[in-house]
This record gives C-alpha cells, sequence and structure tokens, in this order.
C-alpha cells in the first residue's frame, strides 16, 4: 500500500551554502525503520530529480527516530548567489513530505 | 541552574523579544544572535564609510532600553552584536547605559591578515570547491574566524555585565554562561557538547518553541505573543529547554527534535571551536508543559583548525516579476519569459545564469509541485546574475514593457523597475587555531 511520508513523519529543512539539509521525523519512534526503509537516499534523490544536481547523502538518529538528508548542489548557488524564492531550501522538507513511499497493510497499526 | 535565553535569531528577528524575556520571568543571561554569514560583509563596507560604524546598530537602544531591568533582576547579555567593530559597539552601549561593565571579545577579524597568512603557506581553499583563495584574494570584503565559547566565558569572569563579541559561534553564546558558571574545562567534552547542543536548539530563537513547525502548527497557541527558549543548565551537562509561563508558543520533543535538526549536517561529527558534539547520543523526554528535558550527550575534543568566514565580491543581479490573471495564467506567463529571453539574447546580453519560476505554480517545490491546472493568476519571476553590472542593469528594464507589448492581462508592475544587487558570496575554508589569537578587554 502506498502512503505519503507526510502520514508518518514530519520534517524541517535548511542550508548550508548549495547543499540543502532536510530533517525527517517519525511522529511515532516505532515508524522509524519505515523511515529507514523507505526513504533512501537514491529515492530522495530521484524524488527531487533535476532540483537536486550533486549526489543526497542520509545520515540516521535512531535516538530521535530521525533521518538526516544532504541535498548537493541543489539551491541554484545558494545564499546569496541562488536565484530562487527559496534559496534556502525553507520548504523543501514539506517537498519531501509528498513523496509516496510503501507500506505493508497493518504496519502502522 | 541557570537559565540562559535566546532572545534574536539573526539579525531583524522579533524587536519584542529580548525584552520580554527580561520583563516575563526568571532569566540570568540573555544571549543574542545578530550574525549571518552575509552581515559580516554588509558590516564591513559600513565601517569603510564611517569607522564608527559595523555592528549591529539595533544593540546599543535595545541595551539601553532594558538597563534598569538588568540591573534590577542581575540579568546579563552575550551577544555578537560587535560585527566587524565590537568596540565601537561597546562604546555606544556604555554612551546609552554607563551604569553597565561592558567587555569586548576580539581577535576574530582576520581582514588584515589574510596575506600573512598566504604568505605562511596557509592557502584557506574554498571548503565546498577547493579553489585556492589567492583566486579571489582581490575581491574580499571580510574575512573572521569563527571563535569559541571559552572567550565570552573568560568576559563574564571579568565581571561583564555585556559581553560584545564579533563572529564567535552562534552556539557559544549560550555555552559560555555554562563554562562560566560550572567552570567546565576545554577536555570537559560531553559537558561542552552538552551545552553545545543546548545553544543549537535555541539559536534560532523561537524555532524551537513553535515556531515554523510542522507538528500541528495550526492549533500553536497565541504565536502573535509566542515565548522565546530558556535554556535551565544543570553543572553535569543535564538540561531542560522551557520558556516562559503565560507566553504563546509550544515545547514538545516534537518541536525540539525538529530544530536539532536544523542545518545540520554529519550528525555524529558536530563541530565547533570547543567540542565536536555526536547529536546521535541526545535522549529526549517530555517533562511538563512546555518544557523538555535534554540528557545523554556525548563530545569528542575541539578540533585543530578554526572555520574562517569569508565574503567577497562575486557580481550582479536583479530579480523582476510580473502577475497574469486566468485565463491560461501559466500559458501566458510562459510566453511572457520566452520574450524576455529572446529580447536579451537579441541584444547580445550574456549572463551566468537567467532563472525563470512561477509562483502559484512551481516556485517553491519546483518539478515536485502538485500540477494545478487552471491557478487563478500566475506571477512570473525571472532572475538573472553575472560579472557585468551594465548587462543586469539592462535586463531590469525588459519586464515592464511587456505590459503593453506581450500577452493579455499583464499587471503587477507597480514596483516599477527591479533594483540591481551587489552579489556577496560566502567563502568557508579552515586556518590552525593557534593562529587566532583573542583577546577580552573591559570598555570604560
Amino acid at each position: 500500500m502506498k502512503i505519503p511520508l507526510s502520514r508518518v513523519a514530519h520534517a524541517r529543512s535548511g542550508d548550508k551554502g548549495d547543499t540543502s539539509n532536510i530533517g525527517i521525523i517519525a511522529f511515532d519512534p516505532r515508524h522509524y525503520p519505515i523511515l529507514v526503509r523507505e526513504a533512501t537516499a537514491e529515492r530522495v534523490k530521484h524524488f527531487f530529480g533535476e532540483m537536486v544536481k550533486g549526489n543526497v547523502e542520509r545520515f540516521e538518529l535512531p535516538n530521535l527516530g530521525a533521518l538526516n538528508f544532504l541535498l548537493h548542489v541543489a539551491l541554484g548557488g545558494g545564499g546569496t548567489l541562488s536565484l530562487r524564492i527559496d534559496a534556502q531550501g525553507k520548504t523543501l522538507g514539506a517537498a519531501l513530505l509528498r513523496m509516496e513511499i510503501e507500506i505493508a497493510s497493518g504496519e502502522l497499526s | 541552574m541557570i537559565r540562559i535565553a535566546n532572545g534574536q535569531g539573526f539579525w531583524g528577528d522579533w524587536l519584542e523579544a529580548p525584552a520580554r524575556l527580561v520583563e516575563q520571568g526568571p532569566i540570568d543571561y540573555l544571549a543574542l544572535d545578530y550574525l549571518a554569514e552575509i552581515t559580516m560583509s554588509i558590516l564591513q563596507k559600513q565601517k569603510e564609510t564611517d569607522p564608527n560604524l559595523g555592528y549591529a546598530r539595533d544593540f546599543p537602544p535595545l541595551i539601553a532600553q532594558i538597563q534598569r531591568r538588568l540591573i534590577e533582576r542581575d540579568v546579563k547579555v552575550i551577544a555578537n552584536a560587535g560585527g566587524v567593530n565590537p568596540i565601537a559597539c561597546a562604546r555606544e552601549v556604555r554612551r546609552l547605559a554607563p551604569s553597565l561593565k561592558v567587555a569586548v571579545v576580539t581577535g576574530d577579524d582576520v581582514f588584515g591578515r589574510l596575506d600573512e597568512f598566504l604568505a605562511a603557506g596557509h592557502e584557506m581553499k574554498n571548503m565546498d570547491t577547493g579553489e585556492p583563495l589567492s583566486a579571489i584574494r582581490d575581491r574580499i570584503l571580510s574575512a573572521n574566524a569563527y571563535i569559541g565559547a571559552f572567550p565570552l566565558a573568560e568576559a563574564l569572569g571579568a565581571g561583564a555585565d555585556v559581553v560584545i563579541a564579533g563572529r564567535c559561534t552562534d552556539t557559544a553564546l549560550s555555552l559560555a554562561p555554562m563554562i562560566h558558571r560550572f567552570g567546565w574545562k576545554p577536555d570537559d567534552f560531553d559537558k561542552l557538547a552538552a551545552g553545545t547542543i543546548a545553544g543549537h536548539i535555541v539559536e534560532c530563537g523561537a524555532q524551537c518553541t513553535g515556531g515554523n513547525c510542522q507538528v500541528h502548527w495550526e492549533s500553536i497557541p497565541d504565536m502573535a505573543n509566542i515565548g522565546y527558549p530558556i535554556i535551565e543548565a544543570d553543572h553535569d551537562g543535564r538540561f531542560s529547554i522551557t520558556k516562559h509561563e503565560g507566553t504563546g508558543g509550544r515545547v514538545t520533543v516534537d518541536i525540539v527534535k525538529e530544530q536539532l535538526l536544523y542545518e545540520l549536517g554529519d550528525p555524529k561529527n558536530y563541530i565547533t571551536p570547543d567540542c565536536v558534539a555526536d547529536f546521535t547520543s541526545i535522549q529526549l523526554k517530555d517533562a511538563g508543559p512546555d518544557r523538555v528535558q535534554v540528557s545523554g550527550i556525548r563530545g569528542a575534543a575541539r578540533p585543530a583548525m578554526l572555520k574562517l568566514s569569508i565574503a567577497y565580491s562575486y557580481g550582479w543581479k536583479a530579480i523582476g516579476t510580473l502577475v497574469y490573471s486566468a485565463p491560461q495564467a501559466l500559458e501566458k506567463s510562459k510566453a511572457a519569459d520566452r520574450i524576455v529571453r529572446q529580447r536579451l539574447q537579441q541584444l547580445g546580453l550574456k549572463f551566468e545564469e537567467i532563472y525563470t519560476e512561477f509562483f502559484g505554480v512551481n516556485a517553491c517545490h519546483g518539478p515536485v509541485a502538485v500540477p494545478n491546472p487552471d491557478p487563478p493568476e500566475v506571477q512570473l519571476r525571472i532572475g538573472v546574475r553575472g560579472q557585468d553590472r551594465k548587462a543586469v542593469d539592462r535586463f531590469t528594464r525588459e519586464l515592464i514593457p511587456l505590459v503593453l507589448s506581450g500577452p493579455p492581462t499583464g499587471t503587477g508592475f507597480g514596483e516599477g523597475r527591479p533594483p540591481v544587487r551587489e552579489v556577496v558570496a560566502y567563502w568557508p575554508a579552515l586556518i590552525p587555531r593557534e593562529l587566532i589569537q583573542t583577546s577580552v578587554e573591559v570598555v570604560d
């Protein structure tokens, strides 16, 4: 069964130069393994498509039930160079929550 | 236990927040963060125009406004309001609040030492691109080393009521009172990491008390009177995050988690001048209304290198907008974009980048945005960036004519031609820490 990531996680995003950082956090820590399994670096890179010119790194924070993604070369030059309205990637966390993930029936109960 | 509040997440944050933190409940220290990477270059330009400027000008009047309360309630202030001219900032604070003892921390400003560093073989390569600093040497506008919390703690130890620093780390502002009051040493890695993480949680002000929060954001109470964060720190490195009673906003584990992940890189290696903190060791617990307990934090020794924040003149940019209404708002906006691009090409103008966004369609989320087949209006937003100021200036004259000579229903040109702005870029680099000597001075 497909659900959007927003069913199981919330997010906050920011920047470091031309790198966007997106943290996603499981509402229920028991669902953290779903994030680890479904929200892989490859899928996040594929989801954003042409927006992310560099690679995507993923870091795990099991103590917070959270994953941290670094999206490299993703902000049109970043900081002051970027011509984008969202030069700091503040809205990219909300965008990622639309990504569809696959769960087994009953996995959320 | 000591209470450390953060009343300013950046220069331009809510003006009421610092005074409210002093008025609305008990705190011992008020930390105020004024500096972003771009801010230093702006301040450097102000200092070149007037040697008495180059600091956060909102800060001295704020101290003047709250000085009586600071004395009555014995609250000390730690701020990086000094920018590139902390001495001038301190003098102005002394002039407006003569009964307060003011100390400045200097040594972070290395603008005048870059050639000395280069001559000694320090390339100061760009940490992102690997280019040596010599490539942009003649375009540098400001250069500062990020300094840590120990010199700020030393200033508190000298009896300062107000500590003014230049480019210290944001987290140092909150860590310094803990070092000062608890006597933490440079090898108390876990405690320094705990204080650093406390600083990270509060450094963006209300972003840890319900601001910019995705969890039940509609139900967060009284955001017009949002409470700014307070750290209640213990000598053993455990701390709580809370806010004054009766203020708006919310403090929960979910909200603190969001802020912990904000602007985070490798969570096991959060590097500051004071220590390397491990975010995978953090344990959080809801501990009553608007209170989160934090414990378990581990850290490692401080790095041998300090980070430099160097700003340099990169080029020019301008961004202009026009609005088109339904029907076919997006199609009209796209046609206008094509016309502008063709005209720029016909003029033979060269840019590093021309970038177009369609507000109401895809500006924030790009290709990921959910399609909206017939939006009532679309704002066309075109930006250009390049080295040639004249080309950028010519671009600013190409949008408004389309109201008469382009697709129908063009409007929203009331602001006139968009301004041409200088692009000041940021050059992150490293320097051995022994080259940076800080000093603390009490200003009379």
